[in-house]
């Protein structure tokens, strides 16, 4: 059935977000605008920002974990790979001490995201090795 | 319009979270959030070709203003919409605004509402740049240019680019990589190829993150179209662009008007 609309939101590829409309022809993404009355961006973006819409749905999408086996990267669940990853990460800060630990986390996540994860670091892991790539 | 089944949907804009982005109305009952900002300009008759691609057979009814409507007039010519299937509705826009556009029609054939602005006739940004020592005039255009960082967003948001395969990224005239791109071949390309097609918007430039005035540039070439060929893109349905008849026919694309 006909329908078109914009959907108002940020984009996601950097620290910056900027503001973005997606547009949805028939309830698929279609393409994305710049926000025209954006207080900050005004209506620009960049590269990324002009096709921001287009990793949505592509094939080489990550939709499910992968966990590596036998040299082998091979789907898992989400409790199976958390599991793995908590395991191992015990296993080193016992052997090594937590500062053999470093976080690194995203521009693409929330600013709340972003501050769990440094808490998480600093409360559970029990390092201050935390760092951000919009911090560049 | 929508209840007499005169159009199937009418491409406007609506108000939500208190920002006007483009909306297609299928329902009258939808109209409540309808909203004209004459501040917020978004490329919608580019948008309604995204729209006729899918849906050729429907009649939908777009919101223009003076511009909005040159773009129509020129994506008809290029066969991009079908005018049996498009439905104008015209809004003026006010005296205050086409005076900072610098528009020479900032009103539609037709209007539904309000009051036709004066046109305005002012080439000072041109001028101004005219005047400079052909030296400072290249350096000037040289850091304007160098200030690209390529996002292509002045040819995304012009409702008067539609070519599938774009000239700006064949590697055979403009090299891939690098940043800036290769100027001021670039822009040089871009200008030429708006030359006969521009409709002066101004969108452009309003996209542009960098703030270069490209808006300027290809005001510059549409005027020399104008002194040379007499002719204005987005004025006469009938009359085609003069660069059209030096071409090889690339212009004739494939739309949904062919």
């Amino acid at each position: 059935m006909l329908s078109y609309e914009t959907i108002l939101t940020t984009c996601t590829y950097c620290g910056c977000g900027c503001g973005i409309l997606l547009e949805v022809l028939d309830g698929r993404i279609i393409g994305t605008l710049p926000q025209k009355d954006h207080t900050i961006t005004q209506g620009g973006l960049c590269i990324k920002g002009w096709n921001v819409h287009q990793f949505i749905y592509d094939q080489g999408r990550l939709k499910r974990p992968l966990v590596k086996r036998d040299g082998k990267f091979t789907e898992t669940t989400w409790e199976e790979a958390i599991e793995e990853v908590a395991t191992k990460l015990n296993r080193i800060k016992e052997e090594y001490g937590p500062d053999s630990i470093c976080g690194l986390t995203s521009a693409r996540c929330t600013n709340e995201e972003n501050y769990i994860f440094q808490k998480w670091m600093r409360a559970v892991i029990g390092t201050n090795n935390v760092d951000h790539c919009a911090r560049l | 319009m929508l209840d007499e089944n005169i159009v199937s949907a009418i491409l406007g804009l609506k108000l939500s979270h208190g920002h006007p982005i483009p909306f297609l109305f299928t329902k009258s009952s939808e109209l409540g959030k309808w909203v004209f900002d004459e501040s917020v300009r978004y490329p919608l008759t580019k948008i309604l070709i995204k729209i006729a691609q899918k849906y050729p057979d429907q009649k939908i009814g777009v919101v223009v203003r003076g511009c909005d409507e040159r773009s129509l007039i020129e994506l008809f010519k290029n066969y991009q919409l079908q005018k049996d299937k498009v439905i104008a509705i015209g809004i003026p826009c006010s005296q205050d605004l086409a005076n900072r556009c610098r528009c020479e029609r900032p009103f539609p054939s037709e209007i539904e509402d309000g009051e036709f602005a004066k046109p305005v006739e002012d080439y000072s940004d041109i001028e101004e740049v005219e005047k400079l020592p052909e030296q400072e005039r290249f350096l000037y255009w040289m850091s304007q240019f160098g200030k690209c960082i390529k996002c292509y967003g002045c040819r995304n948001i012009c409702p008067a680019c539609f070519c599938p395969s774009c000239t700006l990224e064949d590697e055979n005239l403009i090299k891939p990589g690098g940043m800036p791109p290769e100027i001021p071949i670039f822009h040089l390309h871009k200008a030429y190829h708006m030359a006969d097609r521009c409709i002066d918007c101004g969108l452009c430039e309003e996209a542009c993150p960098m703030g270069i005035p490209v808006r300027r540039l290809y005001r510059k070439v549409k005027k020399a179209v104008k002194d040379l060929f007499g002719y204005i893109p987005g004025e006469n349905e009938d009359e085609k662009g003069p660069l059209e008849f030096l071409g090889d026919g690339s212009y004739e694309l494939p739309g949904t008007g062919k």
